[in-house]
This record gives C-alpha cells, sequence and structure tokens, in this order.
C-alpha cells in the first residue's frame, strides 16, 4: 500500500491549466524525486500532495484516506512541508525555530513542554545543528539555515517529507548532507519526496523520479529510465552526457538544443 | 541588540507590579489632593463623601479606561505586526480607527452628543462597525494581504474626508472645537458608564487576539508553511482581524484617536521576548496600558487651565521614538 497517492490530478488557477492528469504514488520506506524544467508544475503538485491547496479535479490519498477527510491537526503531525526557499521573518534563536515544530501537537494555550524540548533536542542531533543552537537565525549562512528548516519538520516527527528545491544554493557539501538527511529519513515506514533541479543528486539518492514538463507527467520510473539522454533532450532542451558507472550516475549538460521551445 | 530575552515569569513578575503601581498613582493625581485611604475606607462603609466620590465617579473609571485602551492598543498592535510580519503595522491601518471616529463626529455635527451619554460611544460604535463589515467582506473573500492593507488605507481615507467635510460645515467654532477636541484622543470626564460600554468589545476582541497567538507564531516561517502546520489561514486571519476592529473600534469610540501606543509598545517589547509573537501580545497588552496610565499622568500635571490631549502627548513623544525605531532597526529588520 502507498503511503501517498495522486489519481487523475488536474490543477487550475483562474483557468489556467497548471496541472493536468497527474498519477503519482510514493511507497513506504522511498525517497521520491521530482524533477523537470522550471514552470512545469512541481511546486503546484507538491503544494496539492501535502493539501495545503486542493486539487481541481482528481483525488490525493494519505495512507489511504482522501487528504480531505484527515483533519488538519493530524496531517500536520503526519507531514512535513520544506517550502522553497523557507526562511525565518523574525529574529528568532535557532531553537526556537526548531520548537515551532511542534506546534500541530499543542493547544491554542499550551507552551513548549519538556517531552517537547527532548524531540527538539534529538531534531537537531539529527541535523547536526546543535552547535549553532543559541544563534539567530538570521544571520546563518544559507546552508545552516536549511538545516534548521528541516530540524523544524523532524521536531514534528512526521512520516512523510516534503521538500520543495532544499539545496538549490546551496554548496556541495551541504547539497550532500541534506540529501543524506532525506535519505536517512526515507526508512521503514516512513518517506519523502523533493523537488530537484540537479539531476545528478536526484540520481545518486532517489529511488524514483517523477519527470514533468508543462504540467504533464512526462514520464516515471527508475532513475535509468527516466534520466535518459532523449528524455532530457526532450524536456529540458539540452543534449547531454550522462556518464553511469559504480560511482554512481553523472548527468552533465552540454549545450541548449536550438530548436527547442520551452 | 543586545539585549537579552528574559523569561516570561521575570517579564511579567516585573511588569505588573509597575502596572499597579502606575494605578496607584494615576488615581493619587488630579485638581485636589484626595486621601487614598479614607476614600476606600468610606467606600467600604458605604458611605458617599468627597473622597470616595472623587475616588470612585472620577479618578478610577478614568485610570481604568486609560489601562484598558492602552493595553487594546498594545495588544492590537502586536497582533497585526506578527499578521503582517510587518513592524510598522499598527491599529489604525485597517480602517477601524478613522471609521469609529466618523461615527462619533456625525454625532457631534448633528449636535446630538448632549442629549444623552451613550450617543456618542454609540455613535462611534456604529461607525466601527461599518468599516469591521467592509474589512469582513473583504478579508472573507480570501484575499491578499496587501489588499487589506490597501483597502484600509482606503477606508481611513474616506473616513477621514468625511470628518473634514464635518469640520468644514460645522455650525459654529465651538461645534468645530468640539470635534477637533475629541478627535485629538482623551480619557478626562470618562465615567463608569464609557467603561461599561466600551469593555465588553474590549474583552472579546482580546480573546481572539490572544487565539491567534499560536498562528502568529506559526506564521514566522510564512503563510504557506503556517497552512501546512494545520492552520486555516484565511479563517484565523479573520478571527485576529475582528478582534483588532471590536476592541479598537470600542477604544476610539470612547476616548477618540490615540496613536503610537500600538506601533511603538511591540518594538519596545520585542527584544524582551525574544522576538516570540505570541509572547509579544500579553506583554505588549500590559505594556501599553502602563505607558498609557503614565501618559495620562503627565497629561494631567501639565493641565493646570485647559488640559492638553492624551492624544497629543503619546504623538509627541511617539512620534520621535518612532523615527529612532526606523533609523536604527533598518539594519535588524529585512
Amino acid at each position: 500500500m502507498s503511503l501517498l497517492s495522486g489519481h487523475g490530478i488536474d490543477y487550475l488557477i483562474d483557468s489556467i491549466q497548471i496541472l493536468e492528469a497527474i498519477d503519482i504514488r510514493v511507497d513506504a520506506g522511498e525517497l521520491v524525486g521530482l524533477i523537470g524544467p522550471n514552470g512545469a508544475g512541481k511546486s503546484s503538485l507538491l503544494r496539492l500532495l501535502t493539501g495545503v491547496e486542493a486539487c481541481t479535479q482528481g483525488e490525493v490519498r494519505f495512507d489511504d484516506q482522501p487528504l480531505g477527510q484527515i483533519s488538519a491537526a493530524l496531517r500536520a503531525q503526519r507531514m512535513g512541508y520544506l517550502v522553497q526557499g523557507a526562511m525565518a521573518y523574525w529574529p528568532f534563536r535557532v531553537e526556537k525555530v526548531i520548537e515551532l515544530g511542534r506546534i500541530p501537537y499543542q493547544k491554542w494555550w499550551q507552551q513548549v513542554s519538556s517531552d517537547d524540548q527532548k524531540i527538539v533536542e534529538e531534531a537537531m542531533t539529527k541535523t547536526e545543528t546543535l552547535a549553532y543552537r543559541n544563534r539567530i537565525v538570521t544571520t546563518l549562512s544559507g546552508g545552516e539555515q536549511t538545516l534548521v528548516m528541516l530540524a523544524r519538520i523532524f521536531a514534528t516527527q512526521p512520516d512523510l517529507i516534503f521538500a520543495d528545491e532544499p539545496v538549490a544554493a546551496l554548496d556541495p557539501y551541504h547539497q550532500l548532507h541534506v540529501m543524506e538527511i532525506l535519505r536517512s529519513h526515507a526508512t521503514a515506514k516512513r518517506a519523502a519526496i523533493v523537488v530537484l533541479h540537479d539531476l545528478s543528486l536526484a540520481a545518486r539518492f532517489c529511488d524514483r523520479l517523477y519527470l514533468l514538463n508543462h504540467g504533464r507527467l512526462h514520464c516515471s520510473g527508475s532513475v535509468s529510465e527516466v534520466l535518459t539522454r532523449e528524455n532530457i533532450a526532450e524536456v529540458y532542451g539540452v543534449d547531454s552526457h550522462i556518464v553511469c558507472n559504480e560511482k554512481g550516475v553523472s548527468v552533465t549538460s552540454l549545450s541548449r538544443i536550438s530548436d527547442h521551445h520551452p | 541588540m543586545n539585549i537579552k530575552a528574559i523569561e516570561a515569569s521575570v517579564l511579567y513578575g516585573i511588569l505588573l507590579p509597575v502596572l499597579l503601581l502606575v494605578l496607584v498613582m494615576a488615581v493619587n493625581v488630579g485638581p485636589v489632593d484626595i486621601d487614598l485611604g479614607k476614600a476606600i475606607q468610606d467606600w467600604l462603609n458605604d458611605q458617599t463623601t468627597i473622597e470616595s466620590l472623587i475616588l470612585f465617579d472620577i479618578r478610577l473609571p478614568r485610570s481604568l479606561l486609560a489601562m484598558l485602551i492602552g493595553a487594546t492598543l498594545g495588544l492590537a498592535g502586536a497582533s497585526l505586526q506578527g499578521l503582517l510580519r510587518n513592524p510598522l503595522a499598527e491599529p489604525g491601518i485597517i480602517g477601524v480607527s478613522n471609521g469609529a471616529a466618523l461615527g462619533a463626529v456625525i454625532v457631534f455635527y448633528y449636535g446630538i452628543a448632549g442629549i444623552a451619554w451613550f450617543l456618542l460611544p454609540l455613535g462611534g460604535l456604529i461607525g466601527a462597525l461599518v468599516a469591521m463589515i467592509i474589512i469582513f467582506l473583504l478579508v472573507g473573500q480570501n484575499r491578499s494581504i496587501i489588499t487589506l492593507i490597501l483597502a484600509g488605507i482606503a477606508i481611513n481615507a474616506i473616513g477621514g474626508a468625511f470628518i473634514a467635510l464635518a469640520l468644514n460645515f460645522a455650525e459654529s467654532p465651538y461645534a468645530m472645537q468640539e470635534i477637533v477636541f475629541w478627535l485629538l484622543g482623551s480619557v478626562s470626564n470618562r465615567s463608569v458608564n464609557e467603561l461599561y460600554i466600551a469593555m465588553p468589545f474590549m474583552l472579546v476582541g482580546w480573546g481572539m487576539m490572544l487565539y491567534c497567538g499560536r498562528f502568529l507564531n506559526a506564521l514566522t516561517l510564512g503563510e504557506e508553511t503556517a497552512k501546512s502546520m494545520g492552520f486555516n489561514v484565511a479563517r484565523m486571519r479573520l478571527v485576529l482581524i475582528l478582534g483588532v476592529t471590536a476592541s479598537v473600534g470600542a477604544a476610539v469610540s470612547v476616548a477618540g484617536n490615540i496613536g503610537f501606543i500600538g506601533l511603538v509598545v511591540p518594538h519596545l517589547i520585542r527584544p524582551f521576548v525574544a522576538y516570540e509573537p505570541r509572547r509579544l501580545l500579553l506583554s505588549s497588552a500590559i505594556t501599553g496600558a502602563i505607558l498609557l496610565l503614565i501618559a495620562d499622568i503627565v497629561v494631567q500635571i501639565l493641565s493646570d487651565n485647559g488640559e492638553m490631549k492624551l492624544g497629543v502627548i503619546t504623538a509627541l513623544v511617539g512620534a520621535p521614538f518612532f523615527l529612532f525605531l526606523i533609523l536604527k532597526s533598518r539594519n535588524v529588520l529585512q
């Protein structure tokens, strides 16, 4: 049984078709990659799957229940959503930001309990953010901030994590760190779905990939099924060089294809 | 930025005794000196004496009103700054202040304010209600927050335009002076009646704003993240704005426009609560009450002949402080 599944998802904003006839599923233990060019509808799809927005047509099921029938609080406890370019608007201490992850478990009058504190501590350990727990989050580097935002999600202890371009604008060290954390989350009953632009990272860490183009699913499947030279040429409009050896898969874009119209 | 956040117990341990102290000082101030002990004793013995009359019919209602209004403005300012994630928001921004002021001005304009004591606050409340319905219709449609702010500015401008019209065609210079003085904002010569008429709206509004504390904390990570944390953002926003409208509308209805408390107080407190929007709410309410009480004490001390209005002193002190804040906070907040 899939942890999360979407069937025949259509999504329109002001009668403009953003997504059309998308079928997608995430099984327990999987790290699923969502790839595609800018404007393909990856972020929109993620928003629908998290329940932040509602589909125009089609259905999203979580744990074999329609998403709309699960209470907002329960949904917030079982799914964590790392938005694109996540940031804090007030200069909070790092630990305070991570404590926000406990909000889905608190009633409106409740404060952070000692149990919550323990879970926050674990989340900081998992993401190696303990060292700067007392720093002001807005003064951290981009990589450190991403780790803090990820720690906030771990403090919620979700089964399923959605991450929208979590490694964009990060250096290679932090890219690997974030992907490793997500990879280790996606075991046993838990899973994660990640939007990525770096195809080599997608190839390296994801179990399966969904390739989106113009709001439609171009193809899906294992890394070797999706990341072919033909698919990349057709969807991204670039000629690429794909190397596959014992150290993994790497995709290098060589040149733009001149007759490609995005 | 060197200010260290302090524990909630310490913060309230300081603020609440200060509030009590300032309240005692406030009821001690007036044109005549009275013996507070005797006044309380007479009142307890059910004896109506000059002292007990002055304390319980004149000074205490006035001071309690200043306290409630200060708390309302501090709380509403903290709420709106949290909602808009903008430290420059203030209670008047959503248009309710001028709505309430216009309602009261209409009562003045038709010269019926003197017929019954409740007509003036009632006019203010109706004005606030009309502004509130317009805001409700706008926010209820799940518009963006920018639309809301711009609509608030427009409602304020419309209220201001009609107030100008009323001043323009005021019957006599005396009527005009009455309107202008009222608009400046004051709690002098208010009785228990004003307290009773404004308090229910304020308390309900406070409850609604405090209920939104957890939501404001979640909003620190943006609306999208708040949604994913289980909040119905459109509904919470509505609850918060209705809370602001009810309490600020009531405050303006009985005391006119008192500026800068709602803008400045959250800034003063924010470093002490580690910038946490939820903890900012209650502490801003208490601090607002303290500051407005102090302002009212100053007003009474300065006023030997012709009283200086409360709104004038909050603006005189608040505006330069506001400028100072803008220059200082440029580097801290995005």
